[in-house]
């Protein structure tokens, strides 16, 4: 679902990613993990076409960055830590208005379902800066599987939740992924990302260093398997 | 979730009209909400031509030779104000990603943010012509000529000016880039905007005026063209 080859990213002088290579089959749960700085957020920008690959080959559902980025945009829902919703429109408003952008068949009764799957039906008419930062990222969770992706990116979804709203994210995210779509999550919360994904792949200096299944590490051994890899 | 990997999730007929229609609705619904940036831009223009009216203690004669530059003087400044705003409440919340994300030509966005951003300035403009008309009474201000100008610069204005904010707004000294960035680029509407309001406003025949309709027709034109063939890389890390 998401091939990724030699990729190099590099901003001035300064070159964030090296030679990265990465892929993730269809319906698979990664977490991206790494240290600040190591280039997560960034290869995340460039898997969602808002940033330019400088070098290496990029595709996802058949399509390649930059040149088919509309196709790729199509088939792609991204959370990041930021909301990326208008505090001045309604919750109802703000998926409304993503979904005319993305051309949506049928706009009010996807609003709907949206709208239940994330909990918010009731407060549909509310604006959105009234929201707690939790119901917050759960509309945009909503926002981003209004046009039924078949991938998702999840940049640091966590940042600034409090435990019962990630473990309300937690929920929703589940559920996102059970949907059959293809995850690729950043968190620097170890044992959330555990519980979550089937795949661990943790970025250091702008490659991956390590990669292991679920399977194949067992339960409570992320933590470890992390620092081993980055020599912490 | 779609089965065919293949099979697009939307409707793969051109959005390009909706896109833009979208977000010109949406600036305008959040404003007509929040009133912020057309208060903060209406006050602003209001304060700009009170003061030129009270600094400038002018004659008759020299007064009707400067008005139409202190009218257009008040529409750029009260201009700035708004385009910086409108694009800094599509950066601070990640709102200019959830745009760039959709799967439209991304000029689609521009000219939908262009749009509204136009809708506010001659809001604006409404509202302060009265008053210009109050303070100055310029002889020939009901000129449909006039009018015309005011819409051609307005619109060459908007044209560079939410290019230009889209590129300020991603820089930390964006308050500031915003004006130095967009005056030098704008002069040419900026002028031909001012000589043909002055004409229009003195009762210049209509053969005087022309040149400078011309030139601000064409500018015009060259900075809407410009603002769609680069918007793209504007706007893409």
């Amino acid at each position: 679902m998401i091939i990724v080859k030699k990729l190099i990213k590099r901003f001035g002088l300064k070159t964030v990613l090296r030679g990265l290579d990465f892929s993730v089959e269809k319906g698979e749960f990664v977490a991206l993990l790494g240290p600040n700085g190591a280039g997560k957020t960034t290869f995340l920008r460039i898997l969602s076409s808002l940033s330019r690959p400088s070098l290496g080959q990029v595709s996802i559902a058949g399509y390649s960055l930059p040149a088919q980025s509309a196709a790729v945009r199509r088939r792609l829902g991204v959370v990041s830590h930021m909301p990326l919703l208008y505090g001045d429109l309604t919750a109802e408003e703000n998926l409304q208005f993503y979904g005319r952008m993305y051309n949506l068949p049928e706009l009010s009764q996807r609003v709907d379902e949206v709208l239940a799957m994330v909990g918010l039906s009731a407060r549909r008419r509310d604006l959105v800066r009234t929201f707690s930062r939790g119901m917050q990222q759960r509309l945009a969770i909503g926002r981003a599987v209004l046009h039924d992706p078949q991938v998702m990116l999840f940049d640091e979804p966590y940042t600034g939740l409090d435990q019962d709203a990630s473990e309300m994210l937690d929920g929703v995210l589940r559920r996102v992924a059970a949907e059959g779509r293809t995850v690729v999550m950043t968190s620097h919360d170890l044992a959330r990302a555990e519980t979550l994904a089937s795949r661990f792949d943790i970025l250091s200096r702008g490659v991956i260093a390590a990669s292991a299944s679920q399977a194949s590490l067992g339960t409570g051994n992320l933590l470890d398997f992390y620092k081993q890899v980055l020599g912490a | 979730m779609s089965e065919n990997p293949k099979a697009p999730t939307s409707r793969p007929a051109s959005n390009y009209f909706g896109a833009v229609m979208a977000v010109t609705w949406k600036d305008l619904a959040a404003e007509f909400r929040s009133r912020e940036l057309l208060s903060a831009m209406l006050i602003f223009a209001l304060l700009v031509i009170l003061v030129f009216n009270f600094s400038l203690e002018l004659d008759r004669e020299a007064r009707e030779s400067v008005t139409a530059g202190v009218l257009w003087v008040t529409f750029a400044f009260a201009g700035t104000l708004g385009l910086n705003r409108s694009m800094a409440i599509e950066k601070d919340r990640g709102c200019l990603d959830g745009l760039l994300l959709a799967p439209v030509d991304r000029s689609a966005i521009y000219f939908g943010k262009a749009l509204s951003n136009l809708a506010f300035m001659l809001i604006v403009e409404v509202i302060v012509l009265p008053v210009y008309f109050i303070l100055y009474n310029p002889k020939n201000f009901f000129s449909p000529g006039f009018f015309g100008v005011i819409l051609l610069g307005s619109i060459g204005y908007v044209a560079v000016g939410t290019l230009l904010s889209t590129m300020a707004v991603q820089t930390r000294t964006r308050d500031v880039l915003l004006p130095i960035l967009l005056f030098p680029l704008v002069i040419p509407v900026l002028v031909s905007a001012v000589q043909a309001s002055k004409g229009f406003l003195s009762g210049l025949p209509i053969g005087e005026i022309v040149p400078w309709l011309n030139l601000l027709v064409v500018y015009d034109v060259i900075f809407i063209a410009a603002a769609f063939m680069v918007f793209d890389f504007v706007v893409e890390e």
